[in-house]
């Protein structure tokens, strides 16, 4: 039953343990409809936890907001610190959940159903805590409106169009918007399976009216695939765009150490790298404490670790041609910040960052480790920070110092800094919690489309999940 | 003999898996019945062409929502850019293609991906919380682990006694007669 007992040869299950499709139903469904198995202390303790912080986010959010954004850290020439750093932190491990749902099936990589829908639930919430930090960073955003959005405002002014941060206003809210939608068109067949098994008739009502009157009729079906299939090759050029818009935010500026070329490449392999990491870093536990092991294997954490290795590797690719910009330009002051990255004060910071990316991660190569659930549980933690100090020394460390010396200033964030930041932590696992709790983590159509697949021998030919293979 | 005021949905019978649903739905077209549905736990590769059903109206939907999409952005930079608010900036020029192409490329995005899904449920009649075959008996299993074939009584056809006949040929776990309200 379990991978991990039959060695290393690498032929691990897809789906453990006899199944069949009443029996993926039970283990899938019954986490939802027998809300029995959530009194355990796992789930009460981490909510418990996660709610605290969620009042430390409402706390540091009522506080800016009524105090102003002076309460931050940041301050000229600094002008973009946590704010920004924690945006594009977010918004890259949102990313892996679109990688996963949505590339991985025009890949036609079965492994992905069992966690693609836990994926993109990743996705809606981290692009949640994203959206948060640019628009309290506006200070008032109830007022900035009119310079994010283009709506006939009583000033007759309207957005800059030439300016990255009005694309990246409309990738990432574009980008919300096709992930939810997609979310949820992945829902619907499911809330039909949930109506039906429901015996109580209150909860009868209540996912029948979620279901729309879903009745499983192949005529749906044979459109749902389609739309499925066309929603997964639009996502996937979204998914490209967005973080290379938000690298444009820093790339299409004359920063040093911002304008280059390799920006966009360079954050969205970092995306999905920090992006599969938060994917194992929940779904390690989770599969832990309900048991879905059968359907989370070890094969798909040694998949996602390889995934985080390659990505790893190109992170760090990018890093090296970094401080070959630096020296190549011949620019005083590019060469000024890659030393202040190597020598300055904040250099324990870059340091570690590549003790983190760089070095760590590499533990990946090896096979036992791969398997070994504690030893990727830390490497994705690691890599979690690693990612997170990769924007530190992008934005405020390369802000810090700047053409004028005169100007130069240090940053240090405040504790109001680090309240929202654990905040937004805080609100991104309560929510993946209750999500945990009150929806189907894992699709089970697609599930049930898997094992039909697999137990007729020809998973090789036939494309799986709700996609159309013809 | 039918309860006042209901008229025959269709004959229904119910399969264990997909292969069975499949030569059934082969069988059934063979005989000549033209009108049928089939409802399914998940989709089944290779039923919609045993039941000789086709249809490309959602890719072209989403289509539309891309052209759609694509010339709203542009336009609305063209209106706000040119139009109502022209400002010169660094010399560029009002209609910076190369700068519009970011936010046009996301609507582009954005319409397709709703008008599409939108789209989707719409031509399959949904939200739709009424529907005849729901009272076949059993048929909360359709969501879970069987699969049933509907012959549908607006087909001419079909006709209860021979139609439940021919059903039973093809060795169904059961087979029932759905009615539906006049």
């Amino acid at each position: 039953m379990m991978a991990d007992k039959e060695g290393l040869g690498g032929h691990d299950p897809l789906i453990g343990g006899q199944q069949t499709f009443q029996s993926l139903d039970n283990t899938i469904a019954s986490v939802v409809q027998d809300q029995k198995r959530h009194s355990n202390k796992p789930w009460m303790a981490t909510t418990f936890i996660a709610f605290i912080f969620v009042n430390i986010l409402m706390v540091s959010v009522g506080w800016l907001v009524y105090q102003g954004i002076g309460i931050w850290g940041n301050n000229v020439p600094a002008g973009w610190a946590f704010d920004i750093i924690n945006f594009v932190w977010w918004i890259g491990i949102g990313h892996a959940g679109t990688l996963i749902s949505a590339i991985l099936l025009l890949l036609r990589q079965q492994w992905r159903n069992s966690i693609n829908r836990f994926s993109e639930a990743m996705t809606i919430f981290a692009v949640m805590c994203a959206a948060m930090f640019p628009l309290f960073h506006t200070g008032r955003p109830w007022v900035a409106f009119y310079w994010l959005l283009p709506y006939p405002n009583i000033m007759g002014v309207w957005p800059q169009f030439r300016s990255p941060l009005i694309w990246d206003v409309f990738a990432v809210s574009t980008y919300f918007t096709v992930s939810l939608v997609f979310w949820l068109v992945g829902l619907v067949p499911d809330f039909g399976t949930l109506r039906d098994r429901a015996e109580k008739v209150a909860m009868k009502r209540f996912w029948a009216i979620l279901a729309m009157g879903w009745r499983g009729s192949q005529k749906h079906w044979h459109r749902y695939e389609q739309a499925y299939l066309i929603l997964a090759g639009i996502s996937t050029p979204l998914v490209l765009s967005v973080h290379s818009i938000v690298s444009l935010d820093f790339a299409v500026s004359i920063v040093p150490g911002w304008n280059t070329a390799v920006f966009p490449p360079y954050f969205v392999a970092g995306a999905v790298f920090a992006g599969f990491a938060m994917v194992l870093l929940l779904a390690i536990p989770i599969r832990a404490i309900y048991g879905l092991k059968d359907l989370i294997t070890m094969r798909h954490i040694d998949w996602c670790a390889k995934i985080m290795l390659t990505t790893g590797l190109i992170v760090f690719f990018g890093y090296m041609l970094e401080v070959y910009y630096g020296w190549y330009s011949g620019e005083i002051p590019e060469t000024r910040v890659m030393l202040w990255r190597f020598f300055g004060p904040y250099k324990y910071l870059y340091w570690l960052l590549i003790l983190c990316n760089g070095v760590i991660p590499q533990l990946m190569w090896s096979p036992k480790a791969r398997r070994h659930i504690p030893t990727v549980w830390f490497v994705c933690l690691v890599v979690s920070l690693g990612m997170w100090l990769e924007r530190f020394v992008i934005i405020p460390m390369s802000l810090t110092i700047n053409y004028l010396p005169a100007s130069d200033r240090m940053y240090y964030p405040t504790l109001w800094d680090f309240g929202m930041f654990t905040g937004t932590i805080g609100f991104f696992v309560f929510m993946m919690f209750l999500f945990v709790r009150f929806l189907p983590t894992i699709n089970m159509f697609e599930m049930k489309d898997l094992l039909h697949t697999l137990s007729h021998g020809k998973a090789r030919k036939v494309a799986v999940g709700a996609k159309g293979g013809r | 003999m039918r309860r006042h005021g209901t008229k025959l949905h269709g004959i229904v019978a119910e399969f264990d898996s997909p292969e069975a649903i499949i030569a059934a739905a082969n069988a059934a077209r063979a005989a000549g019945y033209k009108r049928m549905d089939s409802y399914t736990p998940f989709p089944v590769h290779g039923l919609s062409e045993a039941m000789g059903f086709r249809s490309f109206v959602v890719p072209f939907t989403f289509f539309f929502g891309a052209v759609l999409g694509g010339l709203a952005g542009l336009a609305l930079e063209w209106y706000v850019s040119v139009a109502d608010y022209p400002i010169n900036v660094g010399g560029k020029p009002l209609f910076s293609l190369g700068s519009f192409v970011p936010p046009a490329y996301e609507c582009v995005i954005l319409f397709s991906a709703l008008i599409g899904t939108i789209g989707m449920f719409a031509f399959n009649g949904l939200p739709k919380p009424y529907h005849p075959i729901f009272g076949a008996p059993g048929f909360e299993r359709a969501s879970q682990d069987r699969f049933f074939l509907c012959l549908e009584a607006d087909d001419e056809m079909v006709e209860e006694d021979a139609t439940s006949k021919f059903l039973q040929g093809l060795r169904p776990l059961s087979i029932s007669v759905v009615e539906d309200e006049e």
